[in-house]
């Protein structure tokens, strides 16, 4: 056992020298980048594959949020960035060398609940944006029993869980909220920290797993997460209707559905000749489209030394090809073929 | 004749001869040490609040005394104010040493008052002091995943029965103050009775033997002449424990909800300023981390005050029931 583990620490060092000494004589390229975490784990695979399969090139990420992950990119501290909430025209004011937007993946936000006994929790377009408003505090509310007549609800308050972190996941709900309820719009507001009501039966839990754990962990609780970590703790989630009147549940066909009808605005981002990809998917149109969305981001600045540049557009490419066959099986939505051939396109002035 | 019959004493013996180059050396780079090293610590905490000091700057300037007594915290506004967060630190500090200052404080007694065995009393503490082992967020989760589903048909009977008292006015939501507080005791109460049962071990076997000697029952003797007489220590460890309970972050970050409100209810969430710190910085905009700087300089006042506050109620104890000036 200690041997044999010994052996292994032994040919893992002696491996990692030889690979060190490899790509040493190759000059290896080294890409360092930084932001958004709900993409991380996404990421830190494509990341390792694309710096396994190719020689001399060595693609680092490190998960601190949209944020930090904007303002290292402004600072030239990284190479990159990720963003779930893209880059604001002034963000973009403040970048030296421009900078490219590509989204890259996308993500759902999920309503997960802990109500026991109840299977399936059907959500009305007019509802859940008045539970998270704090209008609508009670499990039993005739609201929510029309849209379900055959569940037992129970006579219970609501008790709300959202984020207690700035989080991008938070930019997009309300993104979605907000634009579908103007009183949301009005009283909370889209942001990512807003001001949510000051009642008792609101709690905050730090990070998507902060969340989700409080969430199964109090009965009669709700709160928003990823669809990828609802889908890997097995939580249960809310189908929620959309647009079109359907109840749809969170998953890669109807979130692709989604995304199936973004359009991106068209014009070029703000002092450059990069078109702008920066779409929000607010109130996707589709008939089984699932109703919160959203692309998240890479940035890339525009010009920097050609080996560099060299690396960035062969990494875009791994990540339109076969970077978005894993992005399912994680919990993330592929992009759809449309959005791919427009990527490819832009990432060209990547130089 | 020999003059001087101590003589031969001087250079043969080295234990009592005078202290030879080395030893004043050895002295004097000592002294030297102990300065600088006392000296560092000072310096250190004159640079850490130099740091804060400096990056809260802008927002001290901008927001003035506005911060302290403002409820909102919306970095898209840019409005900040820590009242609810100053009230929650306050609140769920003070329950945590009411709760942890009285079962440490029965812990000592019951440790370094005869009840149990001297060895068996030496096994308890060791395992009293490993509470102080575990990591913050170890308890932050037995928080979660224990106190919390034990704590809910307690509150929920309370708040059934009795929310005419503001203390039981909401029910409990999962997160919220009392299993914030509950595990802030427990996380508080090895450093209590630790310091505690020093504090009795201190007072000489003479005070105990003489109370006896006037008559005094156990109890009395603990009550009336143990206690006062320890008080000082008891009140130290008061202190330390309180300044701890200020100061947890991750436990609290997990467990009080994080809701910026005002509540005297017990189930209620609220907010600390370590968890505001905690759960805000990693997404904070540079006008945010300003702010946050703002609101530890306001945590470190608030540790200051409490400790200076401390040192004063000790000093009087020590006059009144110690006898000593």
């Amino acid at each position: 056992m200690r041997l044999s583990s010994l052996f292994r620490t032994a040919l893992v060092v002696g491996g990692l020298t030889a690979a060190l000494f490899a790509t040493g004589a190759l000059a290896e390229v080294r890409l360092m980048g930084s932001g958004a975490s709900f993409p991380a784990p996404l990421y830190a695979r494509w990341f390792k594959d694309f710096s396994q399969a190719n020689k001399g090139m060595r693609v680092d990420y490190q998960s601190k949020g949209s944020g930090a992950g904007i303002q290292d990119f402004i600072n030239q501290v990284v190479d990159f960035a990720g963003s779930d909430a893209a880059m604001s025209d002034a963000e973009i004011g403040q970048v030296k060398d421009g900078v490219v937007l590509l989204p890259v993946t996308a993500g759902e936000i999920v309503l997960t609940y802990n109500l026991s006994g109840v299977e399936t929790l059907r959500l009305p377009r007019a509802v859940y944006p008045a539970i998270f408003a704090g209008e609508i505090t009670r499990w039993n509310d005739p609201r929510i029993s029309a849209a379900n007549p055959d569940v037992d609800l129970p006579d219970q308050d609501i008790r709300v869980v959202v984020r207690s972190d700035s989080s991008g996941t938070t930019y997009v709900f309300t993104g979605h909220l907000a634009a579908i309820s103007e009183s949301f719009q009005a009283s909370v507001g889209h942001d990512k920290s807003p001001q949510w009501p000051r009642s008792a039966t609101f709690v905050r839990a730090p990070k998507n797993d902060g969340v989700t754990a409080t969430v199964r962990q109090t009965p009669g609780a709700i709160g928003y997460v990823e669809y990828g970590f609802a889908k890997l703790t097995n939580s249960p989630s809310a189908l929620l209707e959309n647009q079109a009147g359907n109840f749809v549940a969170g998953g890669a066909e109807t979130g692709a559905a989604a995304l199936a009808s973004a359009e991106f605005p068209g014009g070029n981002l703000p002092g450059s000749e990069v078109p702008d990809l920066r779409a929000w998917i607010t109130d996707p149109t589709g008939d089984q489209a699932y109703p919160i969305v959203s692309f998240t981001w890479l940035l890339f600045p525009e010009t920097q030394d050609a080996a560099k540049a060299g690396v960035a557009r062969d990494l875009v490419e791994y990540i339109l090809t076969e970077g978005q066959q894993s992005a399912d099986p994680m919990g993330y939505i592929p992009l759809p073929e449309n959005v791919v051939e427009t990527v490819r396109k832009v990432a060209q002035l990547i130089q | 004749m020999a003059l001087n019959p101590f003589e031969h004493a001087g250079a043969a013996s080295t234990i009592s001869g005078p202290p030879s180059e080395g030893d004043y050396l050895g002295d004097r780079l000592f002294r030297a040490v102990a300065r600088a090293c006392a000296g560092l610590i000072i310096a250190l905490l004159l640079f850490i609040l130099w740091e804060i000091g400096g990056l809260a700057l802008p927002a001290m300037a901008q927001h003035g005394l506005g911060f302290v007594s403002g409820s909102t915290w919306n970095p898209g506004t840019q409005e900040f104010g820590v009242l609810p967060e100053i009230w929650g630190t306050l609140y769920s500090s003070l329950l945590a040493l009411l709760l942890g200052g009285v079962f440490g404080v029965t812990i000592a007694i019951f440790l370094s008052q005869d009840f149990i065995e001297a060895r068996l009393a030496v096994v308890f503490r060791t395992i009293v002091e490993l509470l102080a082992a575990i990591p913050s967020v170890v308890y932050g989760l037995w928080g979660i995943f224990v106190v919390i589903p034990l704590l809910r048909p307690v509150a929920g009977w309370l708040h059934a029965q009795l929310s005419f008292i503001p203390l039981f006015a909401t029910d409990l939501s999962g997160p919220g103050m009392a299993p914030a507080a509950l595990v802030l005791a427990i996380m508080i109460l090895p450093t209590v009775a630790a310091i505690t049962v020093d504090a009795f071990r201190r007072i000489p076997y003479k005070v105990k033997e003489a109370a006896y000697g006037m008559g005094t029952t156990r109890w009395e003797a603990i009550l009336k002449v143990m206690l006062p007489t320890a008080s000082s220590g008891i009140l130290a460890a008061l202190v330390l424990g309180f300044g701890r309970a200020l100061g947890e972050t991750m436990a609290l970050a997990m467990l009080i909800g994080n809701s910026n409100q005002i509540n005297l209810s017990l189930f209620a969430p609220a907010n600390t300023l370590a968890s505001l710190l905690a759960s805000s910085f990693p997404e904070a905009g540079q006008i945010e981390v300003q702010a946050l700087m703002y609101a530890a300089v306001v945590l470190l006042l608030i540790t200051l005050l409490v400790n200076i506050a401390g040192l004063g109620i000790q000093q009087y104890t020590v006059r009144k029931f110690e006898g000593k000036v």
